[in-house]
């Protein structure tokens, strides 16, 4: 493969398209697919067969942000926010729509486009997302993609790879947000002439689908965002470690590694030059703490995945004690667009100190579930009342949990605050991986710490006992505040111990469980304290409950 | 990495605990990652997808296999939550208790199976029929709260919806 072969593959992509006077792309991605999506394709196959028509291509494609609404189908554009979009399309639906094409589109199935959802969105991670079908590298290839790389390893030095990146600011977007410029140079650096890539797919947090989106709908944009890296930092060898839980992402993503290897676009000898990138998937098998990086290497040596002390951090000693470079699939998914536009261009969307756009999971007590992509800075308000619409059955916002276990809930107050990683932490939340959950006036704040609580104790790996024993202490604790049982003794043993374990925790995950206790504890504190009764009334309680146990 | 060939061939020479077909899928991965301890977690990916479940017999062979001790087996496979040493019902339901799906009602699903059906998460009914399980967000939250019914996933259930649909298969 070279250029000029990529440019005959776009040519003869185009030609296709320009032959077929319609196409209709289908989401096939996991959360249309669970409601139907997959029937609707197949009917919509049939009818095309029937009416012995190849004038019309029925393309199964990636998500097109709209989850609640799906299955979602788009016609004749390859912009959902231009094209004519039906929504919850059924089977039974396809005849009627297969006939209105090019003539008056179905108008009880259609999905208005003219609103902020998809019109505030601006979109570098899933540009090909619900537009490309991801099993076909040609329709990668065709939308611009692995141009990034031929010129990179053909025409660019490591160095010049490492300057964009670092040019563009991009940050990490697993959740630390450490600068990936940086972290690249670190490796980059490291003499050991052995060095691995490592793409973490494991996305833990509950509530959220950033990850999973883009390896379903377009995985060749993290393979070559991988490829980039490895060239940049002087790597031959990458996995993915990916969760078992996400099996069309898996299929996918191996799919697309025998398809680019075979064009020879990974592998060895890459575009036609002497550099080797071979790229091996590794399934998780369901625990949150492999995500933390040193966890994750040891789930990939066979081993439990318990962390262990940083420094070394994985860049000087990582997997089979190799320098590492570990990245977020979306931290990766980036990497091609600024190769491609240069980090300058990368620069100019977000803010100073985060840029860039931010992919966001949508989900709880809102209008419009689902995935949206905007640059880093919006406010809040934008996120929940405009483009998420709202939210519903006319009840009031009272909170949005963001960054997940490791995260807070920001309160109405915030919500004029621009959204980017230092505004969020002087909050008391952080960005963390990008889930956003809405909560209305039906959610209790005790309950919901208390459910990340019983999370982070559930996933502990129980090597170190300030995290092992600390967050049972904490659930049982915040258990004891929701039912009603406690005294304002106990409410500040939960602060106290809120301290102690986020001071003395081995890993991110301990330190970081008392986060969704201390931001509720901050903005809506009067929700404990209206749990702790006066003394005179708690007696006839404090017997019942010494008769239950 | 990798081993000596005699050592891999001595390992591939270990005879299977019976002549069931599936073993063979399973000597394949570890053939795959000649025989090395890396391979451990790949290997009982294998097992339980063929068996269902990682029996003892299971893992007494992969720790053969593989030359590793049978105690970082077990350690291993206690670990993650999608090994499971138990046989499953004919039927699983898996609940999700992720915070999208716990904000939308996941709760009142799982109650509701265990009024019905007298099993918690993590249960088996007496006659078999069905296992319940949790899980922590299958990356649906769009359609919250979700359920995965005998690998089916099923969006925006209510308690009422989520029986009717099990009874239809068990
Ligand atoms: C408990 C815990 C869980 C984590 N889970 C994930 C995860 O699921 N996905 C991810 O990309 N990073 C996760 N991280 C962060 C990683 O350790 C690491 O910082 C990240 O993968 C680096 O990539 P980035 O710099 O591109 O963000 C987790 C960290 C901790 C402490
Ligand atoms: S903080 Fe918790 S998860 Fe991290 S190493 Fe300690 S026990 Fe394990
Ligand atoms: S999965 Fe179809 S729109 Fe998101
Ligand atoms: S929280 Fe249930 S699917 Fe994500």
């Amino acid at each position: 493969m070279n250029l000029e072969d990529l440019a005959d593959i776009t040519e003869a992509v185009a030609a296709a398209a320009e032959s077929r006077r319609h196409c209709v792309r289908v989401c096939m991605a996991a959360s249309c697919q669970s409601c139907g999506s997959g029937e609707v394709l197949e009917g919509l196959q049939t009818q095309a067969k029937q009416n012995a028509d190849d004038g019309v291509c029925i393309k199964p494609v990636g998500c097109m942000g709209l989850c609640s609404a799906g299955p979602l189908v788009s016609v004749d554009s390859d912009q959902p926010a231009t094209a004519l979009l039906y929504q919850d399309v059924t089977v039974d639906d396809t005849e009627d729509l297969y006939h209105s094409l090019g003539d008056q589109p179905v108008e009880r199935l259609r999905c208005r486009t003219d609103v902020p959802f998809f019109a505030r969105q601006q979109k570098v991670v899933l540009e090909n997302s619900g537009i490309i079908d991801p099993e076909q590298i040609d329709d990668y290839i065709a939308a611009g993609g692995y141009r990034s790389l031929m010129r990179a390893v053909t025409e660019m030095s490591r160095e010049e790879v490492l300057r964009e990146v670092k040019e563009s600011g991009l940050r990490g977007r697993g959740g630390g947000g450490y600068p990936a410029g940086l972290k690249w140079a670190t490796v980059a650096m490291a003499p050991e002439p052995h060095k691995y890539v490592i793409c973490n797919a494991d996305e833990g947090d509950p509530g959220a689908f950033m990850d999973r989106a883009v390896l379903e709908s377009d995985p060749h944009r993290v393979l070559e965002g991988m490829a980039l890296a490895g060239y940049a930092v002087g790597a031959e060898h990458a996995y993915i470690y990916i969760r078992a839980e996400y099996p069309l992402a898996v299929e996918r993503l191996k799919t697309a590694i025998k398809q680019a290897t075979k064009k020879g676009l990974l592998g060895r000898r890459i575009c036609e030059t002497a550099l080797s990138f071979e790229v091996e998937v590794r399934l998780g098998a369901g625990a949150f703490v492999c995500g933390e990086e040193t966890a994750l290497m040891a789930s990939i040596e066979g081993r439990r995945g318990q962390p262990r002390p940083r420094p070394p951090y994985p860049a000087e000693e990582g997997l089979w004690k190799c320098p590492t470079l570990i990245n977020n699939v979306e931290t990766l998914a980036n990497i091609p667009a600024i190769v491609g536009k240069g980090g300058a261009w990368f620069k100019s969307i977000g803010t100073e100190n985060s840029t860039g756009t931010k992919v966001f999971a949508l989900a709880g007590r809102i209008a419009n579930s689902g995935l949206i992509e905007v640059p880093m800075g919006i406010p809040l308000r934008e996120i929940v009342h405009e483009i998420g619409g709202g939210i519903p059955d006319g009840r009031r916002f009272k909170a949005v949990q963001t960054g997940g276990p490791s995260g807070g809930c920001l309160p109405e107050q915030f919500l004029d605050m621009p959204v980017e990683y230092d505004t969020l932490r002087s909050a008391g939340s952080i960005m963390g991986s990008g889930g956003m959950i809405v909560m209305d006036e039906t959610s209790s704040m005790v309950d919901v710490a208390r459910y990340f609580m019983e999370f982070c104790m559930d996933e502990s790996c129980g090597k170190c006992v300030p995290c092992r024993a600390g967050t049972v202490q904490l659930y049982g604790l915040l258990d004891k505040i929701a039912d009603g049982e406690a005294t304002p003794s106990d409410l500040e043993l939960l602060e106290e111990l809120c301290d102690v374990v986020q001071a003395t925790s081995l890993c991110g995950l301990g330190q970081t469980a008392p986060n969704p206790v201390l931001s509720t504890l901050r903005y809506f504190r009067h929700e404990y304290e209206e749990k702790l009764r006066p003394e005179s009334e708690r007696m006839p309680r404090m017997q019942i409950v010494t008769l239950d146990d | 990495m990798l081993m000596d060939r005699q050592t891999t061939e001595r390992r591939a020479a270990l005879a299977p605990p019976d002549d069931d077909k599936r073993w063979k899928i399973v000597n394949v991965t570890m053939r795959r990652n000649g025989y090395s301890g890396h391979a451990l977690i790949e290997t009982l990916h294998t097992v339980q997808n063929c068996f269902g479940y990682l029996e003892d017999r299971s893992l007494r062979y992969v720790a053969m296999s593989l030359g590793l001790p049978l105690s970082k087996v077990y350690g291993v496979a206690t670990f993650y939550h999608l090994f499971t040493l138990k046989p499953q019902g004919n039927h699983t339901c898996v609940i999700c208790t992720g915070t999208a799906c716990y904000i939308k009602g996941s709760r009142e699903l799982s109650t509701a199976i265990e009024d019905r059906y007298s099993v918690k998460p993590g249960q088996t009914t007496k006659d078999n029929e069905l296992s319940v399980l949790s899980a922590r967000c299958i990356g649906s939250c769009g359609l919250a709260p979700t359920v995965v019914l005998d690998g089916k996933v099923l969006g925006q259930m209510t308690p009422a919806e989520l029986i009717d649909e099990i009874e239809e298969v068990v």
